[in-house]
This record gives structure tokens, C-alpha cells and sequence, in this order.
């Protein structure tokens, strides 16, 4: 089919020049029917390493197939698909596409069998999602996206040096299974965490996806999380490290979360919570986890984007962010309000949901491996995503108290965008099994048992108890959290400041000393040189005075005596 | 009652009443059905008569506490991290203050 050298991330590329040298029904065209084809392609690809292509002295590998790889590359098809579906009308020919080569680099980064494909792809991702965090337009959304580059820069040059490490150490560039045990593969785990918004920097992601576009942060909120749980699961599989950093990773998203008034910032600190849940599940590294850890991606894909999606319809109709300026909004806008409720059932993991079906894989993964803490951990941390998300969300921004506004509900393509991936919640969470077909390792699991059920609803409608008895203590405020970015926005901030100042005094004492010198050598070069002001004056210099004409005769008298007793010596 | 008539149906003071007495009827009957179903614990404890209902009540209380508490610390007003940069502009012109008494 020609995929052998080619990956499918090509045909989003092209579609991404197109859209910007064709107008009006054209690109229309080509956005909706591009990812269609790359659809197609996908499915083309085999199992296995298609290809091997000599670059210097490397064999490189750009497309690999895997039922894993396949998956991934499918979610995040669907995902420019209906991403596109809802924002063609909105978003300018250059957000579209850049989302559309950043959407090709996570493709990309999907199929590609060799560490430096991967690096080029993973670059590919970083420059053009910077490029849709700009798009935002304002002044915030430039300083957040020069941050975010900064970081996404960063995260590349440390995966690079443990790229290289690890090709001089072992000689492969392979994409294969390893542990962190040394310099170089710590090197590539930090470089992937970085792009999971792992801790310390899980800051860079609540900092720029709140500041895009409305249809950005949809894009946004889809591929780079992602693409790093798939290169996590490609190379760290069973890494103990990432249950801890998993965990931390849940609970920051979900307290975070509880602070946050901003509504698209609530969104972003719960994908930290759930790409957490997926970090965990790569950390237990078995079978079941590692099915969990990608049936979790996928479901995580639709309901959060479908959740930004309802989110980016209320601000691009309101204007308005804040979980405090809104509220009452199921009044007018019923379709946004259900289609939002559904995404929050199913990032809850509420029974008949997709995030029921799958994460529940990961919570049985961590059963299965005897991880006691772990699981107890896991099913606080589904009770705090309802607490957070499922209920937080939709109750601040459609019910509350009646903000008086009533905007329009949402156009027809947005609208069908919402609806296609809220039936989709709703049919992975009824027919689970059309997934498990698709996951890497064989499934035996079994998500619905009535005692499971049980289970799960007394601790998801006790949380939602919880939530509407404490809600006076979730008094939203006019407030943004502190977060390790206070590091660098601030504290780095008044370091450079304060070395400037520093400098500029520096300069200032040189200033001084400077004009003293002047002075001085002015104040010698009139004492020797004369005042040219006062030149009849009698204080003119030594070397100024006008000396009488007898004296010069007596100096050359003087000099040629001396001359001639040298020469007769 | 012509107040409560020109509200939405959704949020009469008389259907909140009824939403709050149907959710604790079926939160009560959710933990009432235990003890037809059985459900089954991976670890013992967790197979316990209204566990779930009790983990996930007092998991979101500590969680909204902790939350709470660092709200202490961490809440800042929305332009805190404006400042410095409004420093950065009106310093230029602080230090052409400065260069003029230099020059003089």
C-alpha cells in the first residue's frame, strides 16, 4: 500500500499544507475527509517493522505496526476527525492547521519502530501545539505559550541525551522494553514524563491549555499526554517508579482541581488526574494494566475532549471563564449541558460509561498484583475525580445559582461533534467488548458484576453526597493557585531582576569611576598641556608656555655640543 | 407562589425538595441493597456493609479539607503573576530619570 516507508502521519501533513492553500468548501473537505483516509491507511499497516532505511550509520525504522501502535493511532484519528468536525467553522485556517501537523507528529510518534523517529515526530508535536496554544491571541496566551515551548524544548533535549546515551551504550535505537537503571534511560523517562506533566513540572499544562482557543484546547487536551503514555508503555512497561509518580499525579490533579475557578483549568488539572491513572497502570506493568493503561487512553481521549468540548461551546457562546460568572446555563443551552453531564458520568467512571470499563481494568490490576495501597488509593482517587469533574464541572457551569446569562446552545457541528463522542461514552460503557477486541493482549475480563456495580455506585453517590454537603466550603474565588511554575515565573523572575539590578549598578559604579578618571586627565593634561581658554593667562601649562627664542637657542647650543663630544668619545 | 411559577421548573425551592428526598432515597437504598447483593471484596475489608458508601464519603471530606488548607497557601489574587511585568514597564521610564541627573 506504500505505508512501508511512509507513515499515515503523511497524510495529515499534506492535509495541514492544504488547509492553508484552499478556501471556503475546499478545506471543509479536506479536513473531514483527511482523517478518513488516514484511517484507512492505518488499518493498512501490518504487524511488524515495515521497512529499514540506512541514515548514516543508523537503520532506521519509520513505521512499525502493532495492535498497541495501531490503537493509539486510531484513537487519535477519530480524535482530528471529530475535532476538526467541531471547530472548522470557528478556527482559523492556521489553528486547523497547525492542530493538523501537531495531530500528525502524535501519529507519528505512533508508528515510529526507532528512537530518533520517534524524536522527530515528538519535536514535530512540540513546535506546532505551541503554535495552537498561541492561536489563543492575547497577550496571556503568548507569554503561556513561550512557557510551554520552553518546557516542551527542555523535556526534548533530555530525551534526546538519553537517546544518545542509550545508542552508544547498547549500540540499537530499537524501541524496545527497558528500566530505568541508569543515566541515559532515566534520561529518556524524565524527557516522556515531562510530556505526561508529570510532577514537578505538571504545572505547564494547566498554565497553557486554559489560554488557547475554545476548539485548541480541544486538540490540546488529546495528543501529547497521550502520545506519552504510548511511548511509556512502549519503553518503561512495569517500571516501579511510575506507580508512585502515577499516584502523586491523581491526587495533585484532583486538589488542584478543588482550588481551581477557571473552567477549562479544572479540565486540564483532571488530565493530569486521569493520565495518573494510566502512569500507575504502566507502573504495574502487567497485561491486564498495560490493556488498562491503553483502554483507559482511549476512553480518556473521547469523554475529555468531549468535556472541552462543552466547555469551549459555553465560552466561545458566554465569553466568560469563570466557574463564578457562570451558572444556569441548562436553561439555554440543553444539548451542551447533557452532552457535558455525559462526559463528566464517564470521566467518574460511573457504571454504563466508558471510564467504568476501562479504568476498572487498572483497579483490577492493581488487585491482581496484590497492591493493596495502590488500589485503596485508586478508588479514593474515582470518588475524587466525581467529586472534582463529575460533578464540579457541570453543576459550577450549567446549574448553581442563575448567572442571568442565556446564550444560544451550541451550532450544528459543534453540537454533532458533542454527540458523536458522548455515544461513543455511552457505547464503550455498554459494549465494552468492541474495545478489549482491539487491545494489545488477549482480554479475560469481566467489567460488570452486580457486586462490582454495588460498589462502585455507593462510592460515586456518596461522593456526590459529599460534594453538595460541602459545598459551602467550595466557595469559589477570584484566586489562581501557586504551583511549582511559581519557580520559574516568579522566584526565577526576581532572580533575574535581582541580577539585573545588580548589573545595572555594576554599570552605574563603572559610570563614576570613568568620568572621575576623565576629570583627572583632564585636570593633568591643563596642568602640562595649557588652558586653551586663558591663553594669555600666566597659568598655561609647561608644555604651553611660549618659551623666548634665546632659550631655544641655548637648548640647540646645548644638544649639538652634546652631539659632537659623542662623537669624538 | 407567582415567584416560584416564573422560575424554571428545575430550580422551584418545591423540586429541589424532591430532588434532595429522591437522592437520599436511593443513596439509603444503595447501601440497603448490601444486603441482598453481595459484593465482593478483594481484601477483606472492603467487602464490609457500606464501605464503599463510607470510603467514598470520608475520601472526598479529607480531600476537600486538604484542598482547603492549601488554599491557605496557595490562593493568590488573579494577577499575581501580572506584576512583575507591570514593574518591567514602568521601570524604563524610572531609568531615564536616572540617566538625565547622570547626564547633568
Amino acid at each position: 500500500m506504500g505505508f512501508e516507508f511512509f507513515s499515515p502521519a503523511f497524510i495529515l501533513l499534506i492535509a495541514a499544507v492544504l488547509i492553508c492553500l484552499v478556501k471556503g468548501h475546499a478545506r471543509t473537505a479536506v479536513i473531514l475527509i483527511a482523517p478518513i483516509i488516514t484511517l484507512l491507511a492505518i488499518w493498512q499497516i501490518p504487524d511488524g517493522v515495515q521497512s529499514t532505511v540506512k541514515f548514516l550509520t543508523y537503520n532506521i525504522e519509520p513505521v512499525e505496526g502493532s495492535p498497541l501502535r495501531r490503537l493509539f493511532a486510531t484513537i487519535f484519528t477519530i480524535m482530528v476527525f471529530v475535532g476538526g468536525l467541531f471547530s472548522f467553522r470557528i478556527a482559523r485556517w492556521y489553528e486547523l492547521a497547525a492542530a493538523f501537523t501537531y495531530a500528525a507528529g502524535a501519529i507519528g510518534v505512533c508508528f515510529a519502530g526507532d528512537l530518533i523517529t520517534m524524536f522527530v515526530y515528538w519535536e514535530l508535536m512540540a513546535i506546532f501545539s505551541t503554535i495552537v496554544v498561541w492561536c489563543g491571541g492575547t497577550p496571556d496566551s503568548r507569554a503561556a505559550g513561550i512557557r510551554y515551548a520552553i518546557m516542551h524544548f527542555l523535556g526534548g533535549v533530555i530525551l534526546k541525551v538519553g537517546i544518545v546515551g542509550v545508542v552508544l551504550g547498547t549500540g540499537s535505537i530499537k524501541i524496545q522494553p527497558m528500566l530505568a537503571t541508569d543515566f541515559s534511560t532515566w534520561m529518556i523517562l524524565i524527557g516522556i514524563l515531562i510530556n505526561a506533566a508529570a510532577p514537578p513540572v505538571s504545572a505547564w499544562l494547566a498554565d497553557a491549555y486554559p489560554e488557547t482557543t475554545p476548539t485548541g484546547s480541544v486538540f490540546l487536551s488529546a495528543f501529547t499526554t497521550k502520545t506519552a503514555v504510548l511511548a511509556l508503555i512502549l519503553l518503561f512497561p512495569g517500571e516501579p517508579v511510575l506507580i508512585g509518580i502515577g499516584l502523586f499525579m491523581v491526587m495533585y490533579g484532583i486538589i488542584f482541581a478543588l482550588l481551581e475557578n477557571d473552567v477549562r483549568r479544572i479540565l486540564s488539572y483532571s488530565v493530569v488526574n486521569q493520565v495518573g491513572f494510566m502512569v500507575v497502570a504502566v507502573g504495574i506493568g502487567t497485561e491486564m494494566a498495560l490493556n488498562g493503561a491503553t483502554a483507559h487512553a482511549f476512553a480518556h481521549i473521547i469523554y475529555k475532549a468531549l468535556l472541552f468540548m462543552s466547555a469551549g461551546v459555553v465560552i466561545y457562546r458566554t465569553g466568560k471563564n469563570k466557574c463564578m460568572e457562570l451558572g444556569g446555563l441548562f436553561r439555554t443551552m440543553p444539548l451542551t449541558c447533557v452532552c457535558g453531564i455525559i462526559g463528566a458520568l464517564a470521566i467518574s467512571g460511573f457504571p454504563l460509561t466508558s471510564g467504568f470499563t476501562t479504568k476498572s481494568m487498572i483497579s483490577q490490576a492493581a488487585v491482581d498484583g496484590d497492591l493493596v495501597w495502590v488500589y485503596m488509593a485508586l478508588t479514593a482517587a474515582s470518588a475524587g475525580v466525581f467529586l472534582h469533574a463529575g460533578i464540579k464541572f457541570p453543576w459550577f457551569v450549567f446549574f448553581q445559582k442563575d448567572s442571568g446569562l442565556r446564550p444560544k446552545d451550541a451550532p450544528w457541528n459543534m453540537g454533532l461533534a458533542m454527540i458523536i463522542f458522548a455515544s461513543m461514552c455511552i457505547l464503550l460503557g455498554v459494549f465494552p467488548e468492541t474495545l478489549y477486541a482491539l487491545l494489545p493482549y488477549p482480554v479475560d475480563y469481566q467489567p460488570y458484576s452486580i457486586g462490582k456495580v454495588l460498589f462502585y455506585l455507593q462510592l460515586l453517590l456518596f461522593s456526590g453526597l459529599a460534594f453538595f454537603v460541602l459545598l459551602p466550603l467550595m466557595k469559589r474565588t477570584m484566586t489562581i493557585s501557586l504551583d511549582t511554575d511559581w519557580l520559574w515565573r516568579r522566584a526565577a523572575f526576581s532572580l533575574v531582576k535581582l541580577i539585573e539590578r545588580a548589573l545595572s549598578s555594576l554599570g552605574d559604579m563603572v559610570t563614576q569611576q570613568r568620568n572621575r578618571l576623565q576629570k583627572f586627565l583632564q585636570r593633568m593634561a591643563v596642568r602640562y598641556l595649557g588652558q586653551p581658554h586663558t591663553a594669555d593667562s600666566q597659568e598655561r601649562g609647561v608644555f604651553a608656555r611660549s618659551w623666548p627664542v634665546g632659550t631655544t637657542v641655548l637648548w640647540i647650543a646645548g644638544l649639538l655640543s652634546a652631539y659632537v663630544l659623542l662623537y669624538y668619545l | 407562589m407567582n415567584d416560584e411559577k416564573q422560575l424554571h421548573w428545575l430550580v422551584r425551592p418545591s423540586t429541589i425538595r424532591k430532588l434532595w428526598i429522591g437522592f437520599s432515597v436511593v443513596l439509603t437504598l444503595v447501601v440497603l441493597a448490601q444486603t441482598v447483593i453481595y459484593v465482593k471484596g478483594y481484601f477483606g475489608f472492603d467487602a464490609w456493609f457500606g464501605f464503599g458508601a463510607i470510603y467514598g464519603f470520608v475520601s472526598c471530606l479529607v480531600m476537600v479539607l486538604i484542598a482547603k488548607l492549601l488554599g491557605l497557601f496557595l490562593k493568590r489574587p488573579l494577577d499575581y503573576y501580572d506584576e512583575p511585568e507591570q514593574i518591567k514597564t514602568s521601570e524604563p521610564s524610572h531609568d531615564k530619570v536616572k540617566e538625565n541627573s547622570n547626564g547633568v
